[in-house]
């Protein structure tokens, strides 16, 4: 099958400090996946793992250091970027910093609509509009001629979405589209997603430090830590029997909805954030439970194990 | 009988705004009554704007203009007896914050100083709350402090920009514990934090209510965090209380729509079945519907509902609710 987005090794180094006393941090560190055609794809992980950086970088924002994207098995050059719009349009964090407060938000729909040429008069741009707003629950008439302080979070973001349907886009970018939305709304964006996914046959990367909602949504999901992809694979496998130390931290570490079953163990927290960047074996020995002296040392290789890709020691046959 | 520590009843704080000649009153915190009990954890939960934080800055008497309280009173009650803390002046307030009640504010990562070191700030804050303690002393009492809670010593000689968000957030909180209140009243302390993060902050919280035996007031629109905090519940929908339980009857069997909806919503492991959301959006607190604030989104809404609020029904010792699905014809007693 045609991979619709195939990332591969794809490395980002920023460089922090002076030229005395220069820090480089790798944000992304050799990151390879893929995402199938009418797929909801989840990047999972803890703020400053990578995940924003590669989607960054897959929007053409950012300049990887290395490694290749490749859109419908084309390669994306740096320049060619601009035009991969058509196909892929991003989603983002905050609802109310997407749209000038100022200006009346039907106008950004106009706008694209003629930008893309996707009309020749007012009329058809109506209609097309009206069509896409329909898709996420709204309707033209509701939403022409008003201020984006006239609507909710939610209904903010599903206005953000429908723009970015707006050019019948195969993959959609969706940056932390839930963490400013409110607990009740939260449900109707991921639902939203999942209707396009069944009914239009989109995409979605979908970006997230909600594990809950990436199992409710998700077919496959990657957990990052640090830079680094340390466990992906089906959403059921990964989430439900974790195989690597930080996934299974991080399952534990969901509040659940239910008062019967509260956290009984403590955990240890990270002090400092770029000594962990900065270490040379797998970035999560430091707070590993399971670390062994090898994980200081060498970085581990992938594994596949029933369809999990994992990066651990512990399932590494003992060298001979 | 499990003594109250915080009563109030009911309290009407609104906003007042003067816009070009007009009035407009946003009804923040509606007829509020509630009785928080000593050595529990109370949670404070609903969507965002349906007046949690105002509800807060009524019960730590932080009211400025443009917010009024309007009518009703809050008690404190420390050792048993009943002070009422709305007629109090100023002075006699600021001698009651952090000795007897204290607050970490929403966003409390951004309050600390940023151009002093974290033992300046510890020393600011304890010269101005407890008298006679020389620089020595008030630097071993937040020695002393950040020992028992098990936070990192060398924090004191840092400046907050060089710690992570969890663990400034972890500080304020330390801070607010400092002078053993009786009341700590937390604004979402875990939002905005990673998962491992917000656990760990939620261990400092309870590990405080353990050693202190106080009451902490936490609002969260985390569903699961309050179900791993809490002891009682509240839901809060557009300035009124709308259903109040202990944490197992919240979860185990929420009565209100608005409940439902909320519990049902939320994704749990190993369950793919479609979960519905709440319809509609919430409504304006300046412009509230009559009767019930919840029937336009309510999927079993009554003629009644539209006309006139539910009064609370007890269908529990510990378990009230605000819908006139339930307690038909009680509501006249209970009232």
């Amino acid at each position: 099958m045609q991979k619709l987005l195939e990332i591969d090794n794809l490395t980002k180094v920023y460089s922090m400090g002076s030229v005395i006393s220069r820090i480089r941090i790798t944000a992304t560190d050799n990151v390879s996946f893929y995402i199938n055609p009418a797929e909801i794809f989840t990047l999972a992980g803890e703020s400053g793992c990578g995940k924003t950086t590669s989607a960054r970088m897959i929007l053409g924002f950012e300049e990887p250091t290395s490694g290749t994207i490749k859109h419908n098995g084309n390669l994306v050059q740096k320049k060619a970027r601009v035009w991969i719009t058509n196909g892929v349009q991003a989603i983002f964090q905050d609802p109310f910093g997407t749209f000038n407060p100022l200006r009346m938000v039907d106008r950004y729909f106009f706008e694209t609509v003629y930008n893309y040429k996707l009309a020749r008069n007012k009329q058809e741009a109506i209609m097309i509009i009206d069509q896409k707003l329909r898709s996420v629950g709204l309707s033209y008439e509701e939403f022409a001629g008003k201020y984006p302080s006239e609507f909710s979070g939610g209904q903010l973001q599903r206005i953000s979405i429908a723009r970015a349907l707006l050019t019948d886009p195969s993959l959609l970018i969706a940056d932390e589209p839930v963490s400013m939305v409110d607990a009740s709304l939260r449900m109707s964006i991921v639902n939203l997603f999942k209707k396009l996914r069944d009914e239009l046959g989109v995409s979605v990367l979908y970006i997230t430090h909600d594990l809950a909602t990436a199992y409710y949504v998700s077919d496959r999901i990657a957990v990052m830590f640090r830079g680094n992809i340390v466990e992906m694979g089906p959403v059921e496998q990964v989430l439900m029997n974790p195989k690597h130390p930080y996934t299974q931290l991080l399952r534990d570490s969901i509040p659940e909805a239910d008062p019967h079953r509260r956290w009984k163990d403590t955990v240890n927290l990270s002090e400092l954030e770029h000594e962990e960047y900065l270490r040379i074996g797998c970035k999560f020995a430091g707070r590993c439970p399971q670390a062994m002296e090898i994980c200081k040392g060498t970085i581990p290789q992938d594994l596949t194990i029933d369809q999990v890709v994992v990066r651990c020691h512990l399932y590494n046959k003992p060298a001979e | 009988m499990t003594q109250n520590i915080l009563r109030t009843e009911n309290l009407k704080a609104y906003y007042v705004l003067d816009m070009q000649g007009t009035q407009k009153v946003v009804k923040a915190v509606n007829e509020v009554n509630l009785d928080i009990h000593e050595n529990e954890v109370y949670g404070i939960a609903g969507e965002s704007g349906c007046g949690k934080t105002t509800l807060l800055k009524a019960l730590y008497m932080a009211i400025d203009p443009p917010l009024r309280l309007i009518s009703g009173k809050i008690f404190y009650c420390p050792s048993g007896v009943e002070i009422d803390v709305t007629s109090m002046s100023d002075e006699e307030k600021r001698k009651l914050r952090w000795d007897m009640i204290s607050y970490v504010p929403q966003g409390s990562m951004s309050v600390l100083n940023p151009i002093q070191k974290l033992k300046d700030t510890y020393q600011d804050f304890i010269s101005s709350h407890v008298s006679g303690k020389t620089k020595d002393e008030a630097f071993e009492i937040a020695i002393n402090q950040i020992n028992e809670l098990g936070l990192p010593r060398n924090i004191l000689d840092a400046y907050p920009h060089q710690l992570s968000g969890g663990m400034r957030q972890r500080v304020t909180i330390a801070l607010a514990a400092l002078l053993k209140p009786k009341i700590i009243i937390g604004d979402e302390p875990t939002t905005a934090l990673d998962v491992v993060v917000q656990r760990g902050v939620v261990q400092l919280l309870m590990d405080i209510q353990k050693k202190l035996n106080n009451t902490i007031i936490l609002v969260t629109h985390d569903m699961g965090v309050h179900a791993n905090i809490a002891d009682r519940i509240c839901i809060m929908y557009a300035g009124k209380i709308v259903e109040e339980a202990s944490v197992e009857n919240i979860f185990g069997r929420p009565t209100h729509p608005y409940t439902r909806f909320l519990i049902n919503s939320l994704p749990k492991f190993g369950d793919k079945t479609t979960k519905a959301s709440v319809p509609g959006s919430p409504p304006s607190l300046s412009d509230l519907p009559d009767g019930c604030p919840f029937h336009p989104r309510c999927p079993q809404v009554m003629s009644v509902c539209r006309e006139k609020m539910p009064e609370f029904t007890k269908i529990e010792a510990n378990h009230r609710v605000a819908c006139w699905l339930v307690g038909e014809g009680d509501h006249a007693k209970v009232a």
